[in-house]
């Protein structure tokens, strides 16, 4: 292959380089006008009233809206239609907004919120999940289970008590994992304007076009098909702009009824209120276990803080629960999640969406277990990785799995067993692995259609444009399109013009989420680009006398591969086919495989093939302040194929980057404000000089192997890359500093403040740790009972109601009601 | 309420002549405007970034007379007579710097975003010290904060644009 495989500069790399990507800020129309918004000083309140008459009588304000002028609800998931597009009657955390200006200047737009006068009447406010649990009233939302729990669910696959008994121990740990969030350095942006023939067009900062289409045909009451939805290249998404958000919303509506552009961008402050970040999760793990290792049953209970809204949380609650199967053998397993509302901004999906938390637990805890039981933890997790077409307790597929080869090359690599238990005090090795899905196997909302779609239009000079939905978030998605494309015409990426994440100009392809834009969207170039090939191979076939079957595409030519001189160049072979054809276009499409998890609930998790890695981290720690540094770390990834190796190891040692992040110091925090003030519950710093993240000085030497035996799934074999290997990093740092010093720390961020206090407890002779201690009680359901694959059962719940559609409940219940 | 009355962006009383990447150049705008709000939206070179708008990010340098400054944090007033280069003036004949085409040949850029004021962060480096350590390199893009590459692929780009413009000067 001449383009897959090789590192090549990707297709947009010049546009980068040169600053010519249009990100939305970067976009400036004739009489543009400026949109900011008015957001709620208090956590909780209900709006009295609202007076925007001095603000509309402004010099130079156009329009101030509030939530009547937008009153429909929407939301990402269709069960949890719970948000405004600007709040009617009731604010649910800091920064909600209540109110928009529209003006001739940003500035002017600024300085008119201060004479919007709202009148609130402040509510309790619930801080964390514990009182929300304690708090049924004030309802955050009028839905949900009850109170203020948003969605609790309960699965068990096969008897995991008798998997307990039969269990020589039985490990119980409960571990905490603070909330993060994506801090993308683009601050979200749109400009929405009024076409000239009277419809919308919005251009935003958006991994998700389609959803955001759906959303704005909702609340505007628009046709979909009267309705452009334009994702700008995004600086940065991370999982951060996969909703529909308010003021994409806000300008859109503002730009119809002034039929003017309309723009907004964010401050930094503001893209803190947007949020979507990873939940903060409490976790109990209980997991029996043979002398050998082996996993006899696992018993995962999840306390999910949910923040204000429902976004992705209903499939962040599952999610928390789904993978804990797909990486080790556990053939008896119970799953209870609970995610409550409070009012902080809302949670949502940040890479690695809902597993890194229980990834963290489920490693952290296989550590303990082989000290407890004297084996070295990379040669346990050998004995207990999950193979190759394995079908797992919960009934999620696997297809080619290489867990066992990412951890004996990391131990090779990095010297592991010269160094585990072995190097001096304050310096340690730690080690751990992860599985993440290539694509969500299930749409958002429940239909048949394909899940990404390519066309491909040919013309005489040669020219091969590809269309596509699928949006380009630095990730390299318009580059997989191109390799893909060019590799089997024979031509190179420099050939190939991309028109992506155009709601009008390509089929739909559903998002830069859940790592499947390489599978989904590749494989539907795949397809798009071997049908074109084949109408052009016919006529070249014609025209030399040929069979088809023996014409090769390559160096941008059609060619006898007998005899390479006799044939065309590849401009000449569509003129050729279009003489013989009429015009030609091509187009292809993908839809996930059927998945075998028909229980309710079984939506989430399944996927076309899972992605593996296995890291080592080494760490220096102070004992006496504390202080933690990462040197080195060792990863190796089951990639499949790496299309473009350049870009691959760049998502690795940016995933490693931002686990290293989360691991270290980042943190999404609150506090309250002082009595005298407003006591209200505020986020502790929505700032980026406070928010740490890791610079360029912080950044440990990162060794990354890539193991490559292509997947039938995947095109060309690839398999996913953006977000797994980011979840072994925090537990592989947790263990490397049990390692080093001797104390374990059940909690992310592992600060240095957390080491000192476990320390403290060691000097003391007590446990020496630092973590949480209880997990409260949780009205949870009865769980709904799935035999699993080998106890006979066919993925339905012995006490639910049989299901044959392949397809979550979640979303059918909502389509129906 | 208390309503505070800021001046109006239409009020362009104020005025500089600075040299805009190599390019003399006039221009008026809003007295209280930051070099990078008079880049972007008077002088339309939306190449320059900004993710606070604080100085926190470093997503907004250019570099001032040579020197890497955080455009968000300095009055656009300040820069008269002084010479700017943002990234759009890296190029040259036609060419791309070495240091663009190395980013862009590594990997260095991902979504892109930081990217311009890294670079130019970069070119002021090299332009004082032609033959930095990797430490160096580290030090000198630590106000400049990336959320995608890991910055692995960005000191290795710098260091291959180091090669690259020493073969040049060789051959």
């Amino acid at each position: 292959m001449r383009v897959i495989g090789v590192p090549r500069r990707r297709v947009d790399a010049r546009a980068k380089v040169t600053g010519q990507t249009r990100f939305a800020d970067d976009i400036f129309l004739p009489r543009m006008a400026y949109c900011k918004l008015l957001r709620s000083p208090h956590p909780h309140a209900r709006i009295r009233k609202i007076d925007t008459s001095r603000a509309a009588a402004h010099p130079g304000v156009y329009l101030v809206l509030s939530g009547k002028d937008l009153p429909i609800e929407y939301g990402i998931l269709p069960v949890s239609q719970d948000e405004q597009a600007l709040c009617v009657d009731h604010v649910r955390h800091v920064g909600d907004p209540v109110a928009a200006v529209v003006a001739r200047e940003e500035l002017t737009a600024f300085e008119a919120l201060d004479l919007i006068d709202v009148e609130y009447e402040l509510l309790k406010t619930i801080a964390d999940p514990e009182e929300a649990l304690a708090t049924p009233a004030p309802r955050i939302h009028e839905y949900g289970e009850e109170g203020n729990v948003h969605k609790r669910v309960s699965l068990e696959f096969g008897d995991v008590e008798q998997g307990f008994a039969e269990a020589d121990e039985v490990f119980e740990d409960t571990f905490f994992y603070q909330g993060n969030t994506h801090l993308p350095i683009e601050q979200h942006a749109s400009v929405a304007i009024k076409d000239p023939e009277g419809k919308l067009t919005i251009w935003s900062s958006t991994q998700t076009p389609h959803y955001l289409h759906r959303a704005l045909a909702k609340v505007l009451q628009m046709p979909a098909g009267h309705i452009r939805v334009i994702a700008t290249p995004n600086g940065g998404g991370f999982g951060g702009k996969s909703d529909p958000f308010n003021h994409e919303i806000v300008v859109a509506k503002a730009a119809l009824l002034l039929d003017r552009p309309v723009k907004i961008c964010l401050t930094r402050e503001e893209v803190f209120y947007c949020h979507r970040g990873r939940h903060p999760v409490l976790m109990k793990f209980k997991t029996g276990v043979k002398k050998d290792g082996t996993i006899t049953g696992m018993h995962l209970q999840t306390l999910i803080d949910g923040g204000a809204y429902g976004s992705y949380g209903v499939a962040s609650t599952f999610y928390t629960g789904a993978l804990q199967t797909v990486t080790y053998h556990v053939p008896r397993y119970k799953f209870q999640g609970c995610r409550t509302f409070t009012n902080k901004p809302p949670c949502g999906p940040k890479r690695g969406h809902g597993t890194v938390q229980p990834r963290f637990g489920q490693e952290v805890q296989l550590d303990k277990i082989a000290e407890k039981l004297s084996i070295d933890p990379a040669d346990l997790r050998l004995r207990i990785a999950e193979t190759s077409n394995a079908v797992t307790a919960n009934f999620f597929r696997l297809s080619v799995v290489n867990l066992s080869e990412c951890i004996r090359r990391v131990v090779k690599n990095s010297d592991w067993k010269e160094k585990f238990r072995k190097l001096p005090e304050g310096h340690g090795v730690g080690l751990a692995c992860s599985a993440y899905l290539t694509g969500a196997g299930l749409p958002i909302y429940w239909n048949k259609m394909p899940h990404s779609g390519v066309h491909i239009k040919f013309d005489r000079g040669g020219g091969v444009a590809v269309f596509c939905g699928a949006t380009e978030i630095g990730q390299g998605s318009d580059d997989v399109l191109a390799g893909i494309v060019a590799e089997v015409l024979g031509l190179e990426t420099f050939d190939i013009r991309l028109y992506t994440g155009d709601t009008d100009l390509g089929p739909v392809d559903l998002g830069s989420y859940s790592s499947r834009v390489t599978i989904m969207a590749g494989n539907a170039a795949l397809q798009a680009a071997e049908r074109g090939k084949a109408i052009i191979a016919e006529a070249v076939a014609e025209k030399f006398g040929v069979p088809k079957e023996r014409l090769h595409f390559a160096d941008k030519r059609v060619f006898d591969s007998v005899a390479p001189e006799k044939g065309v160049t590849f401009a000449e072979a569509v003129c050729l086919a279009e003489a013989r054809f009429g015009t030609i276009g091509a187009m292809g499409s993908y839809t996930p495989p059927k998945s075998l998890a028909l229980y309710k609930g079984g939506g989430v998790g399944p996927s076309p093939t899972y992605s593996y890695t296995a890291a080592v981290v080494e760490v220096f720690v102070d004992p006496r302040t504390g202080w933690l540094t990462v040197p080195k770390i060792w990863i190796a990834h089951d990639i499949g194929r790496a299309l473009n190796p350049t870009l691959v190891r760049g998502q690795v040692e940016g995933s490693v980057y931002m686990g290293l992040g989360e691991a270290l110091m980042e943190e999404q925090e609150f506090r309250r404000l002082p009595k005298k003030l407003s006591h209200a519950l505020v986020h502790k710093f929505p700032s980026m000089l406070e928010y740490k993240s890791p610079t360029s000085l912080d950044m440990p030497e990162v060794i990354t192997e890539l193991i490559e035996e292509p997947d039938p799934r995947g095109p060309f074999g690839a398999k996913e890359v953006g977000q797994g290997p980011l979840l072994p990093i925090m537990p592989a740092v947790a263990n490397a500093v049990y390692d080093a010093v001797g104390v374990r720390i059940d909690e992310v961020p592992i600060t240095p403040e957390k080491i000192m206090k476990a320390l403290a407890e060691k000097k003391a002779g007590r446990e020496p740790r630092f973590g949480p201690s209880h997990f409260p009680n949780v009205n949870w359901p009865q769980a709904l009972c799935v035999p699993p694959p080998w106890e006979g059962g066919d993925g339905n719940a012995v006490n639910d109601v049989p299901r044959t559609a392949r397809h979550s409940t979640e979303k059918e219940k909502v389509l129906s009601s | 309420m208390v309503s505070i009355t800021l001046p109006n962006e239409s009020q362009k009383t104020a005025h500089i002549r600075l040299t805009l990447n190599g390019e003399e150049t006039d221009v008026s705008f809003a007295p209280y405007k930051t070099l990078l709000e008079v880049l972007r939206e008077d002088l339309g070179q939306t190449g320059t970034k900004h993710g606070c708008e604080l100085g926190e990010c470093g997503a907004c340098a250019v570099l001032l007379d040579g020197k890497a400054v955080l455009s968000c944090l300095l009055l656009a007033v300040e820069c008269d007579k002084k010479g700017v280069l943002t990234v759009e003036g890296l190029a040259a004949d036609g060419k791309l710097h070495p240091l663009q085409d190395a980013f862009a040949d590594l990997g260095a850029a991902q979504c892109g975003y930081c990217t311009p004021a890294i670079l130019v962060t970069a070119k002021a480096l090299l332009d004082v010290n032609p033959k930095p350590s990797r430490e160096e390199i580290r030090t000198a893009l630590s106000g400049n904060l990336c959320r995608c590459t890991g910055y692995q692929q960005i000191f290795e780009a710098v260091e291959e644009a180091i090669v690259r413009i020493s073969g040049t000067q060789n051959g």
